[in-house]
């Protein structure tokens, strides 16, 4: 039953999503004095309850293998882990997606407030200026209707803001910014870093959304490694604590939880003059008017929710006129080999938790060089430690040794803390096989068109992967690990990621100078519909080899502040 | 839990089975802990397994993770307690338990006549030596390697995700501090044992 929200003032501005995009669209308007009703699919977050830092596994009775110990069968009851703060999962309660038969894809939801930057990885890295002019610099690919230039202001903006740790390179493939100090390497990362330089392989501070000072009123970290289970004194970005709870102290925010945005309304002269959603606690159907509205559902849901906003005006969605909505998906390469390093074994103990995530990581290196048989590279990640004792963490050794008894406890008491993890993260070049579109057949609980997808991963990637495995063998034989694991093969699961697993899905709505190549304009706004912007990573032309966090909290940055002085001239 | 405070820690030691401990100390959340497990001790009820099948389970999960002088052992740490509460989840994982347990009494009754938790700790040695390894289970011993690779993995579970496992590791972090730093004795530990040299 469709009911008009009873407040029918009409809104300045609604967001839909209250992720990365929506929270920097949140804060950007707000503090130019500009109200905003935002819309979240999912329930408020009440940081207090709901993140459970310092929390022990002892603590959940299953301690973290799911009710019955399901994860000794294969099921995985914490996808991130016990404690995660995503509150979402790979498969949604009566929220499905569906696969192209022949293809594989994996599409992580959050349903909260924040979206999914309680838990995401915090590594905040720039684009390259080349990244912006892909297909120029090998004719692969897309260029941007903006440059690094452009950009580069709002990065500024966003570090500044958010709080990024990092140092001064010089290093092309991953420009300098605004940066806290990053502390120090932990001891497996200070024997990468040697490794590396044996290799002629950069390895640097990390730059990552974590304080090491006090930003903004918000306290410096305070180094429990739980970044993902989600920050107590709000010490790492998350749109939720950063940008959305302050912003709510202005009087201009007005939250609504619980709301799937179902389609946007427009009038006869093509504008959105409307969001429709449910309101998932009543099960019923309201509408929101606005003056304008800007689409942050992450980019596959964005561009479902423009696919699903039909008229007669617009047959094949709103601002698709160019029929590019959901096409151009990719994900990042992602590939990962760990080894147990002999220099490590009781190794004396210390504290070495540091921040939720590496103090080290290694850019793209080899940018100039052309014959490497692919386009485009990668960055990786590091990964060791005395990471928080919990269940599973010793099957592998419990596998390798056998045994029992004092023998097996002296063992395992000597090997913890000796793995090293490495972890590429590669650009995927979009092709016309990667794309998502709305199931014909197939709706949710709340009657809304899904999503269908198709993933393929070309020889481009797999290549890719194939040379993350043999930098990482390098590397980590370098330290004096032994790789254990076969060569692995060249197929999803194996040698690469299943596309979406990595969660840097984007492109699906792009921006474009020409309407008949693009659904956006270079201010992400809709060429068909001004009053229409999109501000998640849907815009994104290319999917570098860099998280695109840091990229949408920029571009949204930018977004708002063009919407913003077009309310003003009265141009939207 | 208001009585925490009357009862002494020598007390939690003695009905916890700690003494080994003696020189030791505990915070305050291993002290908890071993409360729990001296309340529930001797009365632990299990939910899924039979008295028998947990005094079993017991009895292997301390072969396994003996006490040694670094820490005490599996029950100690409540392994068996966490696994039976498992187990009282699945059916699945029930059977794997109660199926290999009986396993084992059948193997103890054919070598020395009587059940595994009643035989003489050497015979019950002798018979873990053998399934605890891969190489043994091709032959009449396979389902004896296949349920012990279950308890290995189970109990270690049990035993280092507790209070008392945490602390045989080391583990130092889950605080929070004003400065991290690396001790430069960790550094040079690592360094010298790597092939970098110092």
């Amino acid at each position: 039953m469709l009911q008009i929200a009873p407040r029918s003032s009409v809104a300045d501005v609604v967001i839909i999503g209250s992720g990365a995009g929506g929270g920097t669209v949140t804060q950007v308007l707000t503090e130019l004095g500009i109200s905003v009703t935002l819309l979240e699919a999912g329930p408020m977050l009440h940081p207090s309850k709901d993140f459970k830092e310092h929390w022990w596994p002892h603590q959940t009775p299953d301690r973290g293998m799911g009710a019955g110990g399901s994860r000794y069968f294969g099921k995985s009851p914490y996808p991130f882990g016990l404690y995660d703060a995503g509150y979402g999962d790979w498969e949604l309660d009566g929220e499905p997606y569906t696969v192209a038969p022949g293809d594989k894809f994996r599409w992580y939801r959050s349903r909260i407030v924040g979206g999914r930057t309680n838990h995401y990885g915090r590594i905040s890295l720039r684009f390259a200026d080349y990244d912006f002019t892909p297909h120029s610099r090998d004719g692969v690919g897309t260029d941007w209707p903006i440059t690094y230039d452009d950009l580069a202001p709002y990065y500024d903006k966003a570090e500044s803001f958010i709080g990024v740790t990092g140092s001064k390179e010089g290093i092309r493939s991953a420009p300098d910014g605004i940066f806290q100090p990053c502390p120090p390497p932990r001891v497996h990362e200070v024997l990468v870093q040697r490794a590396c330089k044996q290799l002629n392989i950069p390895c640097i501070p990390s730059r990552l959304a974590v304080i090491t000072q006090p930003t903004h009123g918000r306290p410096a970290c305070h180094y429990c490694a739980q970044c993902s289970r989600g920050c107590l004194t709000g010490s790492n970005y998350s749109a939720s604590q950063t940008q959305i709870f302050p912003a709510m102290k202005t009087g201009r925010v007005n939250l609504i939880a619980n709301a799937m945005a179902r389609e946007l309304i427009t009038d006869s002269s093509g504008k959105v003059i409307a969001v429709s959603y449910i309101d998932k606690v009543t099960r019923t159907e309201k509408q929101i008017k606005c003056r304008a509205a800007v689409v942050a559902c992450g980019a596959c849901e964005s561009s479902r929710l423009l696919l699903n906003s039909k008229s007669s005006r617009y047959p094949n969605g709103l601002a698709n006129g160019s029929g590019q909505i959901g096409r151009n998906l990719t994900d990042s390469v992602g590939y990962s080999l760990s080894a147990r390093i002999p220099a490590l074994e009781n190794l004396p103990r210390h504290n070495s938790d540091g921040m939720g995530g590496m103090h080290v990581y290694v850019p793209w290196w080899l940018w100039e060089k052309k014959d490497l048989g692919f386009p485009r590279g990668y960055h990786i990640e590091v990964g060791g430690g005395f990471g928080m004792p919990g269940p599973g963490q010793f099957h592998g050794l419990c596998a390798r040794h056998e045994g029992y008894g004092k023998d097996l406890k002296t063992y395992l008491r000597s090997q913890y803390g000796t793995s090293v993890n490495l972890a590429g993260r590669g650009e995927h070049v979009p092709n016309p096989n990667t794309y998502c579109e709305i199931d014909p057949a197939v709706v949710d609980k709340f009657g809304i068109p899904v999503l269908r997808f198709h993933f393929q991963w070309t020889d481009n990637e797999l290549k890719q992967a194939t040379h993350m495995h043999e930098t990482f063998t390098a590397i980590l034989e370098t330290m004096g690990g032994t790789i254990t694991r076969a060569a692995p093969k060249p197929v999803e699961g194996d040698g690469i990621s299943v596309g979406g697993e990595i969660i840097h899905e984007l492109g699906t709505v792009r921006m474009g100078n020409d309407p008949q190549t693009s659904a956006l304009n270079k201010y992400c706004q809709a060429h068909e519909t001004k009053n229409l912007f999109v501000a998640d990573a849907a815009p994104f032309l290319s999917n570098p080899d860099k998280n695109p966090t840091l990229t949408i909290n920029a571009l949204a940055w930018r977004t708002a502040e063009y919407l913003a002085e077009e309310m003003r001239k009265g141009d939207v | 839990m208001s009585n925490n405070d009357a009862v002494s820690r020598r007390d939690l030691l003695r009905v916890a089975g700690l003494s080994i401990l003696a020189g030791g100390t505990l915070t305050l959340a291993e002290a908890q802990h071993v409360h729990q497990i001296a309340a529930t001790e001797g009365a632990y009820r299990p939910k899924a397994l039979t008295a028998h099948e947990y005094r079993s389970l017991s009895t292997l999960a301390d072969l396994i993770i003996p006490a040694d002088e670094v820490s005490p052992g599996a029950v100690a740490a409540g392994a068996p307690a966490w696994i039976d509460l498992l187990a009282s989840q699945s059916s699945e994982l029930t059977n794997i338990y109660t199926g290999g347990i009986a396993w084992l009494d059948t193997e103890m009754h054919r070598r020395v006549g009587t059940n595994f938790v009643d035989a003489k700790p050497s015979d019950q040695i002798a018979l873990v030596d053998l399934i605890a390894y891969r190489k043994n289970g091709t032959g009449e011993l396979a389902p004896g390697v296949r349920f012990l690779d279950w308890a290995r993995k189970m109990v270690v579970d049990g035993f280092y995700s507790s209070p008392l496992g945490t602390k045989d590791l080391g583990y130092q972090g889950n605080s929070a501090v004003s400065k991290f730093e690396v001790p430069q004795e960790a550094i040079d530990y690592a360094l010298q044992r790597s092939p970098f040299g110092k």
